[in-house]
């Protein structure tokens, strides 16, 4: 990027609440149904239908406006937005406009070379989904509506961000919140969590905004850093070339690498906001409130902290811990059998997660239980086994979640820790290998790893290697 | 054999064995039949209703019949009910039949009402005069020349002209009150949010509701009785007791009653005013105290109105576009022209007029100056009401300016079509309640209503009013 100019950004994220129902129907919002299945009059926008709005909806949005630091409206009005699409079967979308429920809130991210950042907030606000077209080769246009009547919640941030790498993380802290609080599952892939954003570029020094384009479709994290750092590069070389910005929407085509314009008629659109007569305002008060905040989790940004500071974690392994907050109960859980924090930590990140990652499972159904492995950690950090030993007893677990002081006792794995019982071994192993003896007190120092493995051989890697270290220097003199 | 004045009567008649309910039905079947040429009726279930009949004939009975046992009502065609058509009187509906009943309906039926019809009205309760119906006209029983009125006029004729007991109307903007004045029965607009919505087919959201026409103070009564109440599938409905209307019609009082100036004004008939006016004096008369009061901001609520539920009812009829249900046109290239062809050659005139106002007011540089705007005023119309009910329990004003005019009269002058709801589009703005009742004919032979409005939630007072003009002055 060209550094004479900065970029100015604003994410607009729509995340699916999982609620069981919809937001003005009770009908189910269950992912991969039969199309059209999951319907009723009100959500096929049949003549006289109301809606009635699903309270969880509310509370879900409440809870995400408490965890960014939003100040809740008391009061808060939906309005309709009114576009004709097939996908769409009352003609307006029920959404917020005027008088959202949460507003002027914040998210804190941290660049990696640069010290943290707040990104404002400027609203969030509950909304309506729309149902599914699909364009079959022929003529013809296929309505889906079940996911008709879902409910979205909408989060606009302030033109805060001003990189590719803050508009990532912005998002990935929204992903983490939402997950932590359960309310979405935060999937970009499959459509949970959509993210538009909208760009423009000014020199550095610059007060004014420069004319701004937005980007849609971007439906993975990796497209988003993409299609910002693409859009970014395609408005400088314009500015750099004389041109002008054009305002429009933009449709980021991954494959391609490139975005391009939407058509004009997609985008000419007057929406004709206006409060939904058919509901009452919501009333959020400060009893409501309370009792929803009482299930407000410990949040990412503060486990993070705390795990750094109460576990003196590595920045690094924080990170990964608290990505998703199973996996940091699981950390949590297996630091309470065992107070080896950095080891527990090493276990979780390489061992734990190679696992579930390979097999793509979540960390809920890993089949070692924290209990297990705090043990495990544990029978280390006494030397009843060794690190190398531990790995042997990790696969062992794997199969059926077995005890590990169990499998080390059946298996007879228990380190030989036994001074005297190492030095005969040791012994052994000079008498019948005096060449590489020799060459050791040569000089040629590398040999002494020969002389570990042989012993480690000769136990079967249970002598304890601390000892073997101790007593080879001691015996090779 | 309608030789009954309100449904206790009938109700007597029936469990004593002097009226067989099949006959009592067949009876309305007939005179639908004779006098078909009112085209009252969209659609009427014949086999069902007799059908009906017979199974709460039986219920009189074993005497587990429900309170409005053997009531015959139509329902005016906006209302669902399920796997019957409901058109709206509209092309784009011609043959959509209904996957659910509208709570109102349902609680009708609860109670053991036989619901014999679905009535002719203007398209989407849309109009003053029964004129814009892809129905057809209907005719006004009094005279066969005039309008019935609007919307509801198959509902007010269907029970002005003894094709049924009861009939359900919906009112937005005096569409029960204005058809019950010009055909001389009851019409009652309950409260906003007395009556649930829920299976109303929505013209303006914020001002439609569901009442009934009778023939008897005492048979709108009992009807409020049962279709009033707060349901689950309507947000806006409201929990609030329910009182025994019927019941406490026996009760007796003086009400405070107020006389608008600005509802007798310029334009008002004479024959109407004097008509009301002796009405008024014989209340004073008999005792009750009535004042002289002024509701200013009547002069705009016609423009309020008409900006208010125009703008709602582009965004309530969008839904009728031919995607999912519905008529669809059947030329068209592209998606785009099928939404234009389906909605111009589906929708009729004035509501193709209407939701091109509603859009215009709802558009990006017009919404402060007309949406915003409109319902600013809306609170301050309220406001007057307010103020003029902390003086006096009710008003007298009359229903209409004129009475029933002549078909074709007002068609192709919309301004002077929306005048005819001028008394009656305020009781809409400010969600209060008022009722119609007839207090005779002009000269021509043609009925006069007269209008009874009172604050929130007390129709109670409405009817006791309404049932002392019945009883004690106008028979
Ligand atoms: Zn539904």
């Amino acid at each position: 990027m060209n550094p004479k100019y900065e970029a100015v950004i604003g994410l607009e994220v729509h995340a699916q609440l999982l609620t069981e129902s919809k937001i003005f129907c009770s009908c189910s919002t269950k992912f991969g149904n039969e199309p059209n299945s999951n319907t009723c009059p009100v959500c096929l926008g049949h003549p006289g239908v109301l809606p009635v709005l699903n309270k969880k909806v509310v509370e879900f949005t409440v809870l995400m406006g408490l965890a960014t630091n939003c100040k809740i409206n008391q009061q808060s009005i939906f309005a309709r937005k009114n576009y004709f699409y097939p996908d769409l079967p009352k003609g307006y979308q029920i959404s917020q406009y005027e008088e959202p429920i949460c507003e002027h809130g914040f998210i804190e991210v941290n660049p990696k070379n640069g010290s943290s950042k707040k990104i404002g907030i400027t609203r969030i606000h509950m909304e309506e989904d729309a149902g599914k077209s699909i364009h079959d080769q022929s003529s013809a246009t296929l309505v889906d509506v079940n996911r008709c009547g879902v409910p979205l919640m909408e989060i606009v941030s302030e033109p805060d961000i001003r990189t590719s790498e803050e508009a990532y993380l912005y998002l990935n802290n929204i992903k983490k919140i939402v997950q932590y609080l359960g309310i979405c599952d935060g999937n970009m892939e499959e459509g949970s969590l959509r993210c538009d954003a909208n760009i423009s570029v000014r020199l550095k020094g610059e007060n004014k905004f420069g004319v701004k384009t937005e980007i849609k479709n971007m439906n993975s994290f990796r497209n988003v850093e993409r299609a910002i750092d693409y859009e970014i590069n395609r408005q400088i070389d314009l500015i750099e070339e004389g041109e002008v910005i054009v305002q429009q929407t933009l449709l980021w085509d991954a494959d391609a690498n490139e975005a391009y314009p939407m058509r004009s008629k997609e985008e000419a659109n007057d929406y004709r906001y206006f409060p939904d007569p058919d509901l009452l305002p919501v009333i959020v008060d400060d009893e409501w409130k309370t009792e929803i905040s009482k299930s407000l989790p410990e949040l990412p940004e503060t486990k993070y902290k705390r795990f750094i500071s109460d576990f003196s974690l590595p920045v690094y392994d924080a990170e990964i811990l608290t990505q998703t907050k199973s996996l940091a109960d699981y950390y949590e859980s297996v630091i309470s059998i065992t107070d080896d924090y950095k080891t527990a930590s090493n276990w979780v990140i390489s061992e734990v997660l190679a696992v579930v990652n390979e097999k793509k499972i979540d960390i809920s159904d890993f089949p070692i239980t924290a209990v297990n492995l705090g043990k495990l950690i544990n029978l280390i950090k006494v030397g009843t086994i060794s690190g190398k030993i531990a790995k042997e007893v990790f696969a062992l677990m794997l199969q059926d979640n077995s005890d590990p002081e169990q499998i080390v006792k059946d298996k007879n794995l228990v380190q030989i820790s036994d001074t005297s019982e190492i030095e005969s071994i040791i012994q052994k192993i000079i008498e019948s290998n005096q060449a590489q003896v020799q060459e050791y007190l040569g000089g040629k120092e590398k040999v002494f790893g020969f002389f570990v493995g042989q012993v480690m051989k000769e136990t079967r890697g249970k002598a304890n290697p601390k000892l073997v270290n101790e007593i080879l220097r001691k015996m090779l003199r | 054999m309608t030789f009954y004045k309100n449904h206790k009567e009938k109700l007597e008649l029936l469990q004593s064995g002097k009226l067989n309910l099949v006959d009592n039905v067949n009876h309305f079947l007939k005179n639908i039949e004779d006098q078909k040429d009112l085209n009252a009726f969209n659609f009427v279930f014949e086999e069902e209703t007799i059908k009906s009949a017979k199974a709460v004939e039986q219920k009189i009975k074993n005497n587990t019949a429900g309170k409005l046992a053997g009531m015959v009502i139509a329902i005016k065609d906006v209302l669902a009910y399920k796997d019957h058509p409901l058109t709206c009187s509209s092309n784009i509906l011609k043959n959509f039949t209904s996957l659910y009943t509208a709570t109102a309906v349902q609680k009708l039926i609860d109670e053991d009402a036989i619901i014999i019809g679905k009535t002719n009205c203007d398209e989407f309760a849309m109009g003053s005069s029964n004129e814009n119906s892809a129905f057809g006209n209907v005719l006004n029983p009094v005279n066969k020349t005039r309008v019935p009125g609007g919307s509801s006029g198959g509902s007010a004729v269907s029970v002005a002209a003894n094709l049924c007991d009861v009939s359900l109307g919906t009112d937005t903007g005096g569409s029960i009150r204005q058809p019950a004045a010009f055909c001389g029965v009851y019409g009652l607009k309950p409260t906003y949010g007395r009556v649930s919505r829920y299976g109303l087919t929505a013209f303006a959201s914020s001002f439609d509701t569901i009442g009934p026409f009778a023939k008897s103070v005492e048979d709108a009564a009992l009807v409020m009785e049962v279709i009033s109440g707060k349901d689950e599938n309507d947000s806006t409905s409201v929990k609030k007791e329910i009182p025994n209307y019927l019941s406490s019609l026996s009760k007796s009082k003086k009400f405070k009653i107020g006389i608008p100036k600005e509802y007798f004004a310029e334009g008002l008939d004479e024959e109407i005013r004097d008509a009301i006016l002796d009405i008024v004096d014989e209340l004073k008369l008999e005792g009750y105290e009535v004042k002289d009061v002024s509701l200013p901001m009547t002069e705009y609520t016609i423009a309020t109105y008409y900006i208010l539920t125009t703008a709602e009812a582009s965004s309530n009829l969008a839904r009728f576009d031919g995607a999912r249900y519905g008529f669809r046109a059947a030329d068209y290239k592209n998606l785009n022209e099928m939404y234009l062809n389906s909605r111009t050659q589906g929708f009729g005139k004035e509501v193709k007029r209407r939701i091109m106002l509603g859009t215009y007011v709802l558009s990006s540089g017009y919404y402060d100056a007309y949406y915003r705007k409109a319902q600013k005023v809306r609170r301050l119309i309220k406001e007057d009401f307010d103020k003029v009910f902390s003086e006096v329990d009710l008003l007298i004003t009359p229903t209409t300016p004129t009475v029933a005019f002549k078909i074709g009269e007002k068609s192709d002058d919309p301004l002077q079509m929306y005048l005819s709801d001028i008394y009656t589009t305020s009781a809409n703005l400010a969600g209060i309640p008022g009722i119609s009742i007839p207090i005779g004919k002009n000269s021509e032979n043609l009925p006069i209503g007269l209008q009874i409005l009172s604050p929130q939630f007390e129709e109670e007072k409405i009817f006791l009013l309404s049932i002392h003009i019945q009883n004690e002055i106008t028979k």
